[in-house]
């Protein structure tokens, strides 16, 4: 049997004595698409920032496994690493208005990619760059390749992001909130442009969002982080449908669209709590409506099996 | 300095709505025009000498057969010893233009024929030194040096600093502090003192192009430290920056994104820096110059001909000696005007 493409276990990353990511583990099949959901400050940016050795040396500890095709990547000395961002494994950022240079055209931008990864140069670089803005959905791209990142629209931006990424040819793409910076309606396009190039490329996917609607756009399977750690994992379609974690349920539940006939949109309540302040047991148990004695003291291990849930009380016998 | 947009459009608003601004920079053009152009527009030569009209004073002009001329001059001594010079009216050299490849001047035979009384005549516009050289001459050929000096030494200093502050802002950690302790060791002696230490290790007698290019690289050496630190600054706050974490993600190599994401990122205010740091390598050079450990005569500077007005019996003498002054100030001012004004034009945080 060979290697996954991507296997994460137990990655743990901490900032001083502040553990943001607790023993976080995962599985990317080849061609498959992973959407990782949680709210702001759980965890899952810094997660896909590990992926790419991008967490600052200094003052940041990461431990734990990240196997890229069985290779190690935690502790990889840094020229190591050049050829697997952005050749391997690449990524699109959140804020297109921020991600591009402002001082550099989009050509420049691009060739950057095409040299490092592919060695063109010149003329066919320059032709390659135009198919990659062709193949991202940029009208009229010979004529774009000359224009500076203020003049295009964000998502434009985004395109030009994304065609970045892919001029590598990575096998994974990690894309971070590519959609939160857009319009809703520029969203859908974005959205729909990552999907139809991921099956056409035969590339697999780390979808980072907040949004279970993308989530379901997206992504074959989804796992929900809180406070840290993976909650719930399994098929998109089942987590959405009958989600076992209370925290998917409340995720699920507040969202207009997944259950038509509940009536009002539920919120959960509380807040996140920071990393330097994580209560003790089931992290989620001060916010949950189903929390028990237990869930203050044990922490809940992770069921085994395709669809996994850590929870003392998951909701399957309720439903 | 954020984008394009408009940069060009926006310097020229904020020239043309600064009338000083305006005029600084028509100075500062003329001044450069001037100094290239010294070898055709000065009357004489650098080191044309002419014993016969020590210190003689700036020639006075007659208006004779229809022609600007000036009349020969000679000296006699009066009871305290001074030079007096007396004109010899009775011959007129006419002032010519375009004469012995120069824009203007006397012709050669016209002016050489000796009057009775040994009154020969040299067009002194601004006055003549010790050896009878035109100082208008000669502050021209000074210009090159004064005026280059500046911009060859912001040049070299510039360079020096992106490379140190650029390396330090963006690796941070040991290169950092290594990098920083240095520039502070540099900043910690006194610029002037550390400016003749430096040329106090060289030797004097050097070729006079050896001695302006390791006083460029000495006013230069000065210059970086503060310089490095600012972009240390603005690198290590550019590296967040997302294009720069962008550009890592897709695996392009450190030093790349330093010289092509990151410096260029500081021009804007390298430009401000860099216009309103030349004046203090123009007055440096002169400074250094005047206490005769810059240029050395036969060569010329604006510094270096100010060394005849240091004391103030010379002055009332013979004041025109003080001219290179007035043009070294010119400039010096210019420069701070135009300087202000780019940063108006560059600098977003700065309101107008």
């Amino acid at each position: 049997m060979t290697a996954p493409l991507l296997e994460v276990r137990d990655l743990s990353v901490s900032f001083g004595a502040v553990q943001v990511v607790d023993g976080l583990s995962y599985v990317i099949e080849r061609g498959q698409s992973l959407g990782l959901v949680g709210e702001s400050g759980c965890g899952k940016s810094v997660s896909s920032l590990a992926l790419l050795g991008l967490l600052p040396p200094r003052g940041c500890r990461v431990e734990g496994s990240i196997r890229l095709e069985g290779r190690e990547l935690v502790g990889l000395p840094a020229p190591q690493w050049m050829p697997i961002r952005g050749g391997r494994i690449a990524m699109v950022f959140q804020d297109p208005m921020t991600a591009l240079n402002p001082l550099l055209t989009v050509e420049r931008h691009l060739r950057e990619v095409l040299a490092i990864h592919q060695g063109l140069e010149g003329e066919l670089a320059r032709k390659e760059a135009t198919r990659w803005l062709d193949r991202v959905g940029i009208p009229d791209p010979a004529a774009r390749l000359s224009t500076y990142p203020h003049e295009l629209s964000g998502g434009m931006r985004q395109r030009v992001l994304i065609a970045m990424a892919l001029a590598g040819k990575p096998d994974l793409l990690v894309a971070d909130e590519p959609t939160t910076a857009l319009d809703v309606t520029i969203q859908a396009q974005i959205l729909d442009l990552l999907s139809d190039l991921r099956r056409e490329l035969g590339m697999s996917m780390l979808f980072i969002t907040h949004d279970l609607g993308v989530v379901e756009r997206v992504a074959d399977r989804v796992a929900v982080l809180y406070a840290g750690r993976k909650v719930e994992e399994g098929e998109v379609s089942e987590v959405l449908r009958a989600p076992l974690h209370p925290y998917t349920d409340g995720l699920v539940g507040s969202v207009p669209g997944f259950r038509p006939r509940s009536g009002r949109l539920r919120s959960i309540p509380g807040q996140v709590p920071s990393p330097a302040a994580w209560p003790g047991g089931c992290r989620f148990h001060p916010r949950c409506p189903h929390s028990q004695e237990d869930c203050t003291r044990i922490v809940p291990t992770e069921s085994s099996g395709s669809r996994k849930v850590a929870c003392h009380h998951a909701l399957e016998a309720q439903r | 300095m954020n984008g394009t947009t408009g940069t060009f459009s926006r310097l020229r608003s904020a020239f043309a709505s600064s009338p000083l601004a305006k005029t600084a920079l028509v100075v500062l053009g003329g001044l450069y025009l001037a100094a290239v152009l010294a070898g055709w527009l000065a009357p004489y030569g650098m080191d044309d000498e002419s014993r016969g009209h020590s210190w003689a004073p700036p020639s006075s002009w007659h208006w004779v057969d229809g022609r600007p001329s000036i009349h020969p001059v000679s000296y006699t001594f009066d009871e305290n010893a001074r030079r007096v010079y007396v004109e010899d009216s009775s011959r007129a050299v006419p002032v010519r233009l375009f004469v012995n490849g120069r824009l203007f001047g006397l012709d050669s035979l016209e002016a050489a024929a000796t009057s009775e009384g040994g009154a020969s005549a040299r067009l002194y516009l601004l006055g003549a030194d010790a050896r009878g050289r035109d100082l208008l001459s000669r502050l021209l050929y000074g210009s090159r040096v004064s005026l280059s000096i500046g911009i060859v030494g912001v040049s070299i200093s510039t360079l020096i600093a992106l490379v140190v502050g650029g390396l330090a802002g963006f690796f941070g950690g040991w290169v950092d502090r290594l990098l920083m302790r240095l520039c502070e060791v540099f900043m910690l002696i006194p610029a002037f003192y550390l400016l003749m230490l430096l040329r106090a290790t060289l030797p004097l007698d050097w070729d006079s192009r050896v001695v302006y290019l390791s006083i460029v690289l000495i006013l230069s050496f000065i210059g970086w430290a503060g310089l490095a630190r600012v972009i240390r600054g603005l690198v290590q706050s550019l590296r967040s920056a997302d294009y720069i974490v962008a550009a890592r993600a897709l695996g392009v190599p450190p030093l790349v994104i330093l010289r092509r994401h990151a410096l260029p990122q500081t021009f804007g205010f390298l430009a401000i820096q860099a216009t309103l740091s030349i004046p203090g390598y123009v007055v440096a050079e002169s400074g250094l110059s005047l206490l005769g450990l810059g240029i050395q005569d036969p060569q010329t500077s604006w510094g270096n001909l100010l060394q005849e007005a240091m004391s103030i019996a010379e002055i009332r003498l013979h004041p025109w000696s003080l001219i290179p002054g007035l043009f070294l100030f010119a400039a010096v001012l210019s420069y701070n005007l135009a300087g202000d004004a780019l940063r108006d034009a560059l600098d977003p945080r700065s309101d107008r």
